[in-house]
């Protein structure tokens, strides 16, 4: 391993966390955080993929999350809705509350933060049913009282783009649209619940640049009314869309194990123009990553 | 690293070229040809052994008697040739296995592939799968001697189960045909995409809910072959019905709680005794065959058929 970025790597951390975190908060004032990380480390079994993440994500704001592979930053998202619950033997310590309440604790239901903080996946997965059905499930299996159906249907395809290109074939499988229809109809499905945070996956990964675009500024228009927070590995997407980011990276420790860890985090505009730490510096100049 | 690349290199001419033939390579294709052609070749056979003595016992019975009669007592002094009675018997038993299978085979399933933890799954699926290496002459005499006996013990009214009757015999043959219906259909849930699975829970279903509403829709085509394939089995099995199930076939046989001889009882119990080849009583059995194989056809294609409507792609 390289020795310099072993010497880089360990003190600059906290320090370049903290600093981020109080710039954060200066830019948006008063506003509280609507979810906050406390020194956050998920584990999977024994191994602990990321250590000690500590960021707030503001509400009705962008929140990306940057960094290359196997930084932890997929599976930072996926404690902010339980996800990883379903995954045997991974464990969450530290804390991620959602309006001053622990996540985590013993009497929460992880169906009911799902309900609140939704999610669309890196590969779209509509389910084998109709378009209409697909918007209609989550609705469906969560019991909302809803006057009519269908308006709730299609508000949520408008919301998402996507009704005017799916109006007269809701009936047909969700799986006969294109990759970037898919994901939209996938977002449709999200919003149809009336989430409040929308986790959002490396939502592009599998798009082409078109349908990136699309679902760009579906994300700019949707920040009007939920809170979004986006894992890429595309970092100008994080720049384009996002008003905070947060950068982490992959550090090897003592005993050659990678884990996850945050290295800075800020408003977009400044962790772009004006790092603080220098490994942001690197990756987002190209140097690195 | 360097040799091994100068060796390849040099090797690479003459072993481009075609003049080394590999023997053992044509003669393992003449050998898997002709194990492919032993099974086509017995389905032809089949066929043709059952056509011939059918077409002569259709020269003496007509059809729509064959078809419309509900009396058959090839073997009585005033014979009859309605096969009604044994296609009854066996629609009554299969529907009696289906109600007992279908739950439980899709209950097991969806436990296994949803609920269990993998360790628990490792070693229970096998388990379930021993249950289809059990014979079924077995299960005939479970049912008769240890099941019945308990049900005769436990009805609540006076009229209750016959020594041999179809509901014995079909809660015999449905607790056979759990394993292929929960095993087929557990892989096809297994198959379904992790990934839709992870979008359902994302919109705050119940692991419930996930199972019905997701996973079984999704999987819902190998389900059908498997409940097809466990009708077949139903249809098809014979030690049962022969043992447990009764021998009534001079009239149609409606309450499950008495005996009635199915189709493949019928065949089984004729042909142990000594009938004269050629004679009507002999050709009555590949009459009946014949029928049996024409029914075992049409679940098949209807099976594939539902196969492919029901199939989804994922991707």
């Amino acid at each position: 391993m390289n020795p310099t970025t072993d010497t880089t790597n360990r003190p600059s951390v906290s320090v370049a966390g903290v600093g981020a975190q109080s710039t954060g908060a200066r830019t948006s004032e008063a506003a509280d955080p609507v979810m906050k990380l406390s020194g956050v480390s998920v584990f999977y079994g024994a191994y602990e993929a990321v250590r000690d993440t500590s960021m707030p994500i503001q509400e009705k704001q962008i929140t990306a999350m940057i960094g290359p592979s196997g930084c932890g930053k997929s599976t930072i998202l996926r404690s902010l809705n339980r996800m990883n619950d379903l995954i045997p033997g991974a464990r969450v310590s530290g804390s991620v509350t959602y309006h001053g309440q622990d996540l985590y604790a013993k009497d929460v239901d992880p169906i009911e933060v799902r309900r609140r903080i939704g999610m669309v996946f890196q590969k779209p997965n509509p389910f084998p049913k109709s378009i209409y059905d697909n918007v209609a499930y989550g609705p469906r299996v969560t019991g909302m009282q809803v006057s009519s159906m269908d308006d709730l249907v299609e508000k949520a395809l408008r919301d998402a783009a996507l009704w005017d290109e799916v109006k007269d074939k809701l009936k047909t499988s969700g799986l006969a649209l294109s990759g970037g229809q898919q994901q939209r109809l996938c977002i449709a499905r999200t919003i149809a619940v009336r989430p409040e945070i929308i986790l959002m996956d490396e939502p592009c990964s599998a798009l082409d640049p078109i349908a990136t675009a699309k679902i760009e500024d579906l994300m700019s228009e949707l920040a009007n009314d939920y809170t979004i927070v986006i894992v890429t590995h595309n970092m100008q997407q994080a720049a384009r869309v996002s008003h905070y980011t947060a950068f982490f990276t992959a550090e090897v420790d003592e005993q050659q194990e990678r884990h996850g860890r945050l290295v800075e985090f800020s408003q977009t505009g400044k962790l772009f123009t004006n790092p603080v730490d220098k490994r942001t510096e690197d990756y987002i100049t190209g140097r690195f990553g | 690293m360097s040799t091994s690349t100068s060796n390849a290199g040099s090797a690479a001419g003459s072993a481009l070229r075609r003049g080394r033939r590999r023997p053992v390579d044509s003669t393992v294709k003449v050998l898997l040809v002709a194990a492919a052609l032993v099974s086509v070749a017995t389905t032809v056979g089949i066929v043709i052994a059952l056509v011939q003595p059918t077409i002569g016992f259709f020269q003496q019975v007509s059809i729509v008697e064959f078809i419309t009669g509900t009396s058959w007592t090839p073997t009585f002094a005033q014979k009859a040739y309605g096969v009604l009675p044994l296609v009854a018997a066996t629609l009554t038993v299969t529907g009696v296995a289906l109600a007992i299978a279908v739950p439980l085979g899709l209950g097991s399933a969806i436990y296994l592939s949803e609920y269990a933890n993998p360790r628990t799954r490792k070693v229970l699926k096998p388990i379930i799968e021993l249950l289809a290496g059990v014979p079924t002459v077995v299960y005939g005499f479970v049912a008769l001697f240890a099941l019945n006996p308990l049900l005769q013990k436990w009805w609540p009214t006076d009229n209750g189960p016959a020594f041999q009757n179809l509901l014995i015999a079909g809660i015999a043959m449905g607790i056979m045909i759990v394993p292929t219906i929960a095993s087929i259909s557990e892989d096809s849930m297994a198959a379904v995409p992790r990934s839709l699975r992870e979008g359902a829970y994302a919109l705050a279903s119940t692991k419930m809910q996930v199972s019905t509403r997701v996973v079984v829709p999704a999987a819902m085509s190998g389900i059908v072959a498997a409940v097809v394939l466990g009708i077949s089995r139903a249809v098809g099995e014979t030690m049962i019905v022969t043992i447990a199930g009764g021998l009534t076939s001079d009239r149609i046989v409606l309450n499950p709680l008495e005996g009635a001889a199915t189709m493949t009882a019928f065949i089984a119990n004729i042909s142990s005794g000594d009938i004269p080849v050629g004679s009507l009583d002999y050709d009555s059995v590949f009459a009946v065959g014949a029928l049996l194989f024409l029914i075992t056809f049409a679940l098949n294609a209807v099976s594939i058929r539902m196969v492919r409507r029901f199939r989804e792609v994922y991707e």
